[in-house]
């Protein structure tokens, strides 16, 4: 292993802008003649406008314009659009209603667009916001998913009169049955999967900007994936073609899912700099990105796992309600089904499975993937049904985990997956050796002595990253591919530009990323630049989400470097005068076999572009090549966490005493950047047990739009964790790489929870487990110790 | 519009302002000193620390005009020389950040706990004194270990 190279714990190239305040994020950015945008927001959850008066708006000081959804419909915008097709269980499509990007006569959540004030400053687009008059109809809203399908219930969308999106399902439902038919234990639960947001510290921001001497548009947006944007707003929304269109997402600060999608403000910006002649800036501010930016979660399940007499596990069978809001965001449809049913056989070996999901709309935020996706949700219904059932079973819940555990592969689950490698036992192993799980009952009789109720949980969670191939997820119902592109450039002094359709928010791609071309050519990383989040640079790109940009983006890179290295054999062959056969590629230097001749990266390169020792007929001159990887399988990232929390019955307030990770990711790149992703990965599935929860009360307004209402986790609400790790290489991409970035989010909250309830000793408490729910269970449970 | 003039990173500067300018807007806006951001409108989140007068505050909630003849210092000051301030360079080097936006909230802060509580702090310490700066990245456990090697190497030698 190099100093630079593959598998070494190298600082961050990144960094030295971050730490000296000179990273360029979206609203960083000013353009010559720059407007300000300010949006009219609904205040209702569920009305129609019967009457929107801009006039005063117009005449106030520094206003440019005031557009609304008229003006949008009279230019021949399109609606924002949701890429994947879900089929009911009665093979009928979804039930997808318009979402124009400002209302056209009804608006269906608190936060829902209106109209856009462009003025000279931004104080001043937000005064005349204020002077805009709509006569509201007010409908009743739906907010409680329990009850959206209810008769009686009103319509949010006319296209579904019961507010069902879909009645979706997977498995053998036949199977399932006869499964349970046999049981000779059934563990049953119902199960809420909170509903969270997603708040990257830095809101969402977009400018548009029109050339009209090229009449070309360039978008400027906090994006993790800028040509699926382009795409998006092209050929859907109709903005402009794609050869028109540029968008340019610099250093984006942080996403979590939440950035992946095309939203009604940089629609609206993009378009409106046209209108205006100007360019149009609009920056969001937190209680915007509380409002408006999607959702996570929200999953409402009742799930029956059947056993054996010893344990084994026969069958499951989950029922899920899922939220997706006023409207189908970019990705949401397939976020409950596609990536949430199949992860439903978590690391065990489950003969029968059957899963249902109702997609649900209701007049809240729009709901779509959240750090996890749909895998947080599954793996929570999965390790909660383990645990409660291992209890159930008086059996210890490690050693009921391991009895069940998938221990040959590749191994095919009855819902769709077929998990290539993992070696789930020894993961386990390290973990119980390194939270010390020997000594847990002595740990528990000592915080007895001092009051405290000490617990411990498990979450042996399994995940689907690497997302995916194409055809596999067309099959299923994507509207796109899901490979990846890369472009290698390499210069004639020998260093190398790599272009990926990867994007960084945080990941840290420009360092590992130049890893693995110092690994490979030979060359330091400080000759190597990453360039990435421009769609006039990167040719077509599919960003980065889904734990993706390892698996996928890189395996692009790596199968790009390849060509370059075939090439530079060629060209290195001429200017030694030897034959290719014999030209050896080693640490940075092309040689002659059996000889001394030599020559280095960098001069080849320098041999490519001259082109003096060979002839254009016989080998194209330059040195850069491209390449899209399509994945031929899912990677299956997967892992133990343990999570030993104490809880004090007097307040209810939960100490998390240590937190013990071991994860298998197949191969790693970086070290230290991949602990990084675990442990933001776990205080996020941390906040979601312990803190957060959106919550909108019962005419629809949303009572935590701002950090004082929603709890986000502060560094004094968790501990250091310990983390492991296990290896079992991806058999399925040619790194070995599985991917690590939502990891923790998605072995967290079942490993706090089953921590929580193994302290209290019953089931009933539901995330987020703030102390004053777990103060109230903890009563429950004192009063059960007292009767006993 | 007003009149302010104050000290930023040892330069002085004034200019003509609305009233109600936030000393952040005034420092993102009129001198163009991006490296302080805005992650919120509460005053919880701390993207927007720098220091007025050697102590630690939240640009977001100050007036522009409280600001006048003071002394302020942001992310952009704390290099001198092409040198990084040891608190950026522990942050680099423990990777204390992810996205990089919170950054230099948490630097600024940070350098303030060391001047408040001194240079050996324990865990503790830092995690309780970091309540007014969010991360949502890294789950704080490399930022806890950079404000403490950062102490450490702020101490005089």
């Amino acid at each position: 292993m190099s100093a630079t190279g593959i598998g070494a714990p190298v600082r961050r190239k990144e960094d030295f802008r971050f730490i000296t305040g000179k990273g360029q994020y979206t609203d960083d950015i000013n353009r010559p003649g720059q407007t300000h945008a300010a949006f009219l927001r609904s205040p209702h959850a569920h009305a129609t406008i019967k009457k929107l008066d801009i006039s005063q708006a117009q005449q106030a000081e520094g206003v440019i314009a005031v557009l609304t959804g008229d003006d949008l419909a009279k230019d021949g915008i399109g609606g924002l659009i949701c890429g994947w097709m879900i089929h009911s269980k009665d093979g009928s499509p979804m039930k997808a209603g318009s979402h124009p990007a400002l209302a056209q006569g009804k608006v269906r959540y608190v936060g829902d667009h209106i109209a856009v004030v462009i003025a000279e400053t931004l104080s001043q687009a937000r005064d005349a916001v204020e002077k805009i008059h709509v006569d509201y109809e007010l409908l009743k809203p739906v907010i409680d998913m329990a009850h959206a399908t209810d008769s009686g219930s009103p319509v949010i969308h006319d296209v579904s009169p019961n507010n069902q999106v879909y009645d979706w399902h997977l498995g053998d439902k036949g199977a399932t049955e006869s499964a349970f038919a046999k049981a000779k234990h059934v563990t049953r639960l119902d199960i809420v999967n909170n509903r969270l947001i997603p708040n990257a510290m830095e809101p969402r921001a977009a400018i548009g900007d029109y050339d009209s001497g090229q009449d070309a548009f360039t978008l400027y947006t906090t994006s993790q994936n800028p040509h699926v944007a382009r795409l998006v707003l092209s050929a859907f929304i109709g903005i402009a073609p794609e050869h028109k269109l540029r968008v340019i997402a610099p250093d984006v600060g942080g996403g979590f899912g939440s950035k992946i999608f095309i939203y009604a403000e940089e629609t609206v910006c993009v378009w409106a700099a046209k209108k205006v002649g100007r360019p149009v800036k609009w920056t969001g501010d937190r209680t915007e990105a509380f409002l408006a930016d999607a959702h996570g979660r929200d999953h409402i399940t009742h799930a029956e796992m059947a056993m054996d007499d010893k344990g084994h596990i026969l069958g499951l069978r989950v029922k899920t309600k899922a939220n997706l809001g006023a409207y189908l965001s970019t990705f949401s449809s397939c976020v409950p089904t596609y990536l949430y049913a199949p992860l439903l056989s978590g690391q065990y070996n489950i003969p029968a499975i059957y899963v249902e999901v109702e997609g649900l709309y209701t007049n809240t935020a729009p709901v779509d993937a959240y750090r996890g996706a749909g895998r947080p949700e599954a793996t929570f219904v999965i390790e909660r049904m383990v645990e409660v059932a291992a209890r159930e079973m008086g059996q210890d819940p490690a050693a009921f985990r391991r009895r069940n555990f998938i221990k040959s592969f590749p191994h095919q689950t009855p819902v769709i997956m077929a998990y290539d490698t993992g070696n789930y036992g020894a993961s386990m192993d390290l973990a119980l050796e390194m939270a010390d799980y020997k000594n847990f009952g002595k740990r528990k009789r000592d915080s007895a002595k001092k009051g405290m109720l000490r617990g411990i949980g498990f979450s042996a969670y399994i995940e689907a990253c690497g997302i995916a191939p194409s055809a596999a997820v067309g099959s299923l119902g994507a509207g796109v591919g899901l490979w990846e592109s890369a472009e290698v450039r390499v210069n004639p002094v020998g260093t190398v530009e790599v272009l990926t359709g990867s994007h960084s928010h945080g990941q840290g791609h420009e360092t590992t990323f130049a890893q693995l071309v110092s690994d490979r050519l030979g060359i330091s990383i400080d000759q190597v630049a990453i360039v990435h989040g421009d769609t006039d640079k990167v040719q077509f790109g599919m960003g980065t989400y889904g734990s993706r940009s390892g698996a996928v983006g890189m395996s692009a890179i790596s199968k790009a470097l390849d060509k370059v290295v075939a090439k530079a054999k060629k060209v290195a062959a001429y200017a030694l005068e030897a034959s290719e056969g014999d030209i050896e590629f080693k640490d940075g230097r092309f040689s002659v076999a059996g000889t001394d001749r030599s020559l280095a990266f960098g001069e080849v390169a320098l041999q490519a572009y001259i082109a003096h020792k060979f002839s254009g007929q016989e080998l194209e001159p330059g040195l850069k090549e491209g390449a899209f990887y399509d994945p031929t399988n899912f990677t299956f990232p997967s892992g133990v966490h343990i999570c030993e929390l104490e809880i004090d019955p007097d307040t209810g307030v939960t100490r998390i005493d240590r937190w013990t990770a071991v994860d298998d990711f197949g191969n790693i790149i970086n070290p230290m950047i991949v602990e990084g992703q675990v442990h933001g990965g776990i205080a996020q599935g941390v906040g979601q047990a312990l803190l957060e929860g959106a919550h909108y009360d019962a005419n629809g307004q949303l009572v935590t739009a701002s950090y004082m209402d929603y709890c986000m986790p502060r560094a004094d609400d968790l501990p250091s964790f310990d983390i492991g790790m296990t290896t079992t290489p991806c058999t399925t991409n040619p790194l070995g790489i599985k991917g690590c970035g939502e990891a923790g989010a998605i072995a967290a909250p079942p490993a706090v929870i089953n921590a929580i309830t193994d302290a209290l000793g019953h089931e009933q408490i539901a995330m987020p487990a703030s102390p004053q729910a777990v103060w109230r269970a903890a009563q429950k449970s004192l009063h059960k110790l007292a009767a006993e | 519009m007003i009149s302010v003039s104050m000290t930023v990173n040892g330069k002085a500067v004034s200019a003509k302002i609305d009233p109600r300018t936030l000393l952040v807007q005034f420092l993102r806006e009129n001198l163009l000193l991006t490296g302080t951001h805005v992650g919120c409108d509460t005053s919880q989140c701390g993207a927007c620390v720098v220091h007025v007068d050697g102590k630690a505050i939240k640009s977001c909630t100050t007036l522009a005009a409280t600001c006048d003849g003071a002394s302020v210092v942001t992310i952009e000051g704390l290099a001198h020389d092409g040198a990084l301030h040891p608190m950026q360079e522990a942050f680099r080097e423990n990777h204390g950040l992810q996205c990089g936006f919170c950054t230099p909230g948490m630097i600024m802060s940070a350098i303030d706990i060391v001047n408040r509580k001194g240079h050996d702090l324990d865990e503790h310490t830092i995690r309780e004194e970091l309540e007014g700066n969010i991360c949502r990245c890294t789950g704080y456990h490399n930022i806890v270990k950079s404000v403490a090697a950062g102490a450490h190497a702020m101490a005089p030698k």
